[in-house]
């Protein structure tokens, strides 16, 4: 039963873990705006017409 | 020729570009335009290949606005640009601009593609709920002037008032969700850890595991008592000290007492405590307040004052205009104020006598007239024609919250009865306190070691939460289907105001009426092009239904002029100088100087130098389904008309409205007579168009505006009705009724709760099992029910109303 403390305890540790991944991500603004990607990847992607087409838009 | 001008009411062509219909067509490249701005913004999309925007919905756009350009030159300033840029370095820069024009996939299509029209910008990113665009941009090749010229130029145009420049608005960081996540966490954990003891793991035979467990309980809990529930100890802690108790007293002494009491019994006793009451007590109130403030940031009302504030005024100086920030206004400054424009510092009349109303401030919007040399306060409102003002006090932004908050607009507020929840407030706290005590002098008297259990028991269960949820998680599903219904609630109390009503006012113009352009006929002598270019520009001084429709109606003709001595007279007419001649536009009483004319007709007369030309008739339309909804209404509801205009229609209306019709009405005869009615004991609700009631809306126990165009600002009413769901009034006013009957029953629930609770903790058997039970299970009970409960009710009586 003593292995309980461990497992608690590591259990604990992964939970903080999903935590702080939780925390970053709405400091990132990840939870923002939900409505408008939905509509921004129906979005038709032009074809490349300049040399700079390498350069990635941010979603 | 122009003496046949009329709105052309054969089938109309519409505008490729904006879909309204073309009084007048201009063609380009095989397609109809309706106006020149409209063409110039298909134009500019066609030299750059954006045609895709015509694909991606119907007639998406909006004609350009050219004339504002100058009012954007005020962001390149320094001052300026350093408040409004959310970032400056050499090569780049990042803008935030609010677009309130942006409506469908196709604008968010076309801002999102504006690198194509200007290589200085890099990328612009759409927040469409919140009608924001991000730009970012190269200040080297464009300047943020240029950036909202260019939005403009397309049809989007951006708003820019002070509120662009606000500080605060720049960290997007929303604390409440982190605190919610950290509650949930702490909450989840401490209730997984209590499960051995809810199965019977006692101390005895698994002291080290208990004891463990338990402290790490306490670990836990110590982040979310101290940063997730902070904020009701201090919001607590600053009513007590101005002497009154707000519904965070007895949340705050709740989860105090919870987290001592635990405290004692796992320090001293090694025992688990009530922690995992503690904890999902502060999980749930934060979810819920959470819950409450979204839903009214989304409905998006009551913006504040600096949402309508510009963000520079001109200042005329030696004989230049120029273009200066509100917030550098000096006193001894000479400001120029447009019609329908803002004051925004305390200041005094220079030019000649005018109008102004302080609507913005106090709801009224009767003008109130000022002679040369009289004070007027910040936040009023011009009406008459443009005007110099003379600056007494500089800006000061908290005078202006002071303005907003204080005095007119909140002394009314307090005139509408409290609601049940205030009244909750004051006696909860209370009964809490005798209870406890109660209770556990009465053990004192029987067995005294139990009586400091009892005490701390009741105090712990005692918590008002099922209450707040039922009241919070109702109202805010209520609202959200209201509003998805175009019926726009202000907020919580609006519901308990629109339920109790049981005699309804309408206003006729605007209201029951459709003031569109396509009804109004011109009858009388040939005019002049300026003639007619003096009339439509007297027309835009007014915000009058009737003027808009004539507004609307010729838009198309050419010319602005420079109006003086506007003088509008509420409800009767509105008259203005121009080269040399004094026109006027009015009801027949005031354009025939006193004795009406020419029959029962509605119509606008049109008068030059006090001679009468014509008149211009507008044929009422009336909104769809106004007689077959009334007859609804009238089971349930009294039904009165109050209209500004004369009786000619009155025999068309006597069969819906019956003989309680009143005309010729002044705004302040209309509220007088909503005085006298609620004075016999009806509780009246109001429906008019905002703008030119005003008063009465304010009087009524409910105010609701009638508005073809959910931008404009009503401070006086309750609620904002959408003109195309009009004729679904009945069927909102019924789910207001039902969500009024819910929310009581859920107050009846949550008692019950209470109660069993209290019988516990009173007879001294509140084991941590029991409490930990109770809460959330009454909790996610009451949030069902509500969510379920008015999920099902809307159906019922939304059904057609919902998109």
């Amino acid at each position: 039963m003593s292995v309980l403390f461990l497992l608690i305890g590591a259990s604990l540790v992964i939970a903080l873990g999903f935590l702080i991944a939780f925390v970053r991500a709405v400091r990132g603004g990840q939870y923002e705006d939900s409505y408008t990607p939905s509509v921004r990847m129906l979005f038709d992607d032009e074809p490349s017409d300049d040399k700079k087409s390498n350069r990635n838009q941010k979603a | 020729m122009l003496a046949e001008l009329k709105p052309d009411t054969r089938k109309v062509v519409q505008c490729y570009h904006c879909g309204a219909d073309c009084s007048e067509i201009i063609r380009e490249d095989d397609r109809s335009f309706c106006c020149d701005g409209c063409r110039m913004v298909y134009n500019l999309l066609s030299e750059n290949n954006l045609c895709t925007y015509y694909s991606l919905s119907e007639k998406p756009g909006h004609p350009a606005d050219p004339k504002l350009k100058a009012q954007f030159e005020v962001l390149d300033r320094p001052e300026i640009r350093k408040k409004f840029l959310r970032f400056e370095s050499e090569t780049s820069a990042r803008a935030v601009f609010r677009i309130d024009g942006m409506h469908c996939v196709s604008c968010i299509w076309l801002l999102e593609h504006l690198h194509k029209v200007n290589a200085g910008i890099s990328s612009a990113i759409v927040n469409f709920p919140a009608k924001e665009i991000t730009i970012d941009f190269n200040p080297a090749q464009v300047t943020p002037s240029g950036i909202a010229a260019l939005l403009a130029s397309l049809g989007y145009t951006p708003s820019l008032n002070l509120g662009s420049l606000d500080e605060k608005q720049k960290s997007r960081i929303d604390p409440r969700v982190i605190k919610i996540g950290v509650a949930g966490f702490c909450f989840g954990n401490i209730m997984m850890l209590s499960f051995p003891e809810y199965l019977g793991a006692d101390i005895s035979t698994q002291s080290g595991l208990v004891t463990f467990f338990a402290w790490l309980s306490l670990a836990l809990s110590l982040p979310s008592l101290l940063y997730c529930g902070s904020g009701f100890f201090r919001s607590a802690w600053t009513t007590i000290r101005y002497g009154t108790l707000n519904i965070d007293a007895p949340i705050a002494l709740a989860i105090g007492v919870t987290f001592a009491r635990s405290v004692y019994l796992i320090v001293v006793h090694g025992e688990a405590g009530y922690l995992d009451s503690m904890s999902g007590i502060i999980f749930f109130m934060l979810l819920g307040r959470y819950f409450q403030d979204r839903t009214y940031e989304r409905l998006n009302f009551d913006r504040d004052y600096r949402s309508y504030f510009p963000i520079a005024v001109m200042v005329k100086k030696d004989g230049k205009e120029s273009s200066v920030p509100v917030t550098e206004l000096k006193p001894g400054d000479v400001i120029y104020i447009r019609a329908n424009e803002l004051i925004p510092a305390d200041s005094k009349l220079r030019s000649e006598r005018t109008y102004v109303d302080y609507s913005f401030v106090s709801g009224e919007s009767i003008p109130v007239a000022k002679n040369p040399g009289d004070d007027i306060y910040a936040g009023a409102r011009q009406q008459g024609g443009a005007a110099e003002y003379e600056v007494i006090n500089a800006v000061s932004s908290s005078y202006l919250t002071q303005l907003w908050n204080g005095d007119a607009l909140s002394k009314r507020n307090n005139l509408k009865r409290q609601t049940y929840i205030d009244a909750i407030n004051k006696w909860f706290s209370l009964a809490i306190l005798v209870t406890a005590f109660g209770g556990a002098g009465v053990w004192l008297l029987i067995d005294p070691a139990v009586s400091l259990d009892v005490l701390t028991a009741v105090m712990i269960v005692a918590c008002p939460c099922t209450l707040l949820l039922a009241a919070t998680f109702t109202n805010g599903s209520v609202l959200r289907w209201l509003g998805r219904a175009k019926f726009y609630l202000k907020n919580a109390d609006a519901i308990e105001r629109i339920a109790t009503a049981d005699h309804i006012v309408f206003d006729k113009t605007g209201t029951i009426t459709y003031v569109g352009s396509s009804q109004l006929e011109y009858k009388g002598d040939d005019l002049s092009p300026e003639e007619w270019g003096a009339f439509v520009s007297l027309a835009k001084q007014s915000g009058h239904p009737l003027s808009r429709a004539i507004v609307a109606a010729y838009r198309n003709i050419p010319g602005e002029f420079r109006m003086e001595h506007v003088m509008e007279i509420s409800g009767s007419g509105i008259r203005g100088m121009t080269n040399g001649s004094e026109y006027l536009l009015g009801s027949s009483t005031l354009a025939n100087g006193g004795s009406p004319q020419g029959g029962n007709e509605t119509a606008v007369w049109a008068a030059i130098d006090g001679k009468v030309k014509g008149r211009f008739i507008v044929h009422n339309q009336y909104r769809k389904g106004l007689r077959e909804m009334t007859a609804r209404l009238k089971q349930k509801f009294r039904l009165s008309l109050l209209s500004g205009d004369n009786d000619a229609e009155k025999s068309l209306l006597s069969d819906v409205f019956g003989t309680s019709m009143k005309f010729r009405m002044s705004p302040t005869d209309k509220l007088n007579t909503i005085n006298s009615l609620k004075a016999d004991g009806s509780k009246v609700m109001m429906i008019g168009d905002g703008l030119n009631d005003s008063g009465a809306l304010m009087a009524a126990d409910a105010g609701i505006a009638v508005s073809d165009n959910t931008n404009n600002y009503f401070p006086a009413c309750d609620a904002i009705l959408d003109g195309s769901v009009f004729s679904k009034l009945d069927k909102l006013l019924k789910f207001v009724r039902s969500a009024s009957r819910i929310v009581k029953i859920t107050f009846i629930i949550s008692l019950l709760y209470n109660v069993v609770g209290m019988y516990y903790s009173l007879s001294g058997q509140l084991s941590p099992l029991v409490a930990a039970v109770l809460m959330p299970v009454s909790s996610f009970t009451i949030i069902i029910f509500t969510t379920l409960g008015v999920r099902i009710s809307a159906h019922r009586q939304l059904r057609d109303c919902i998109a």
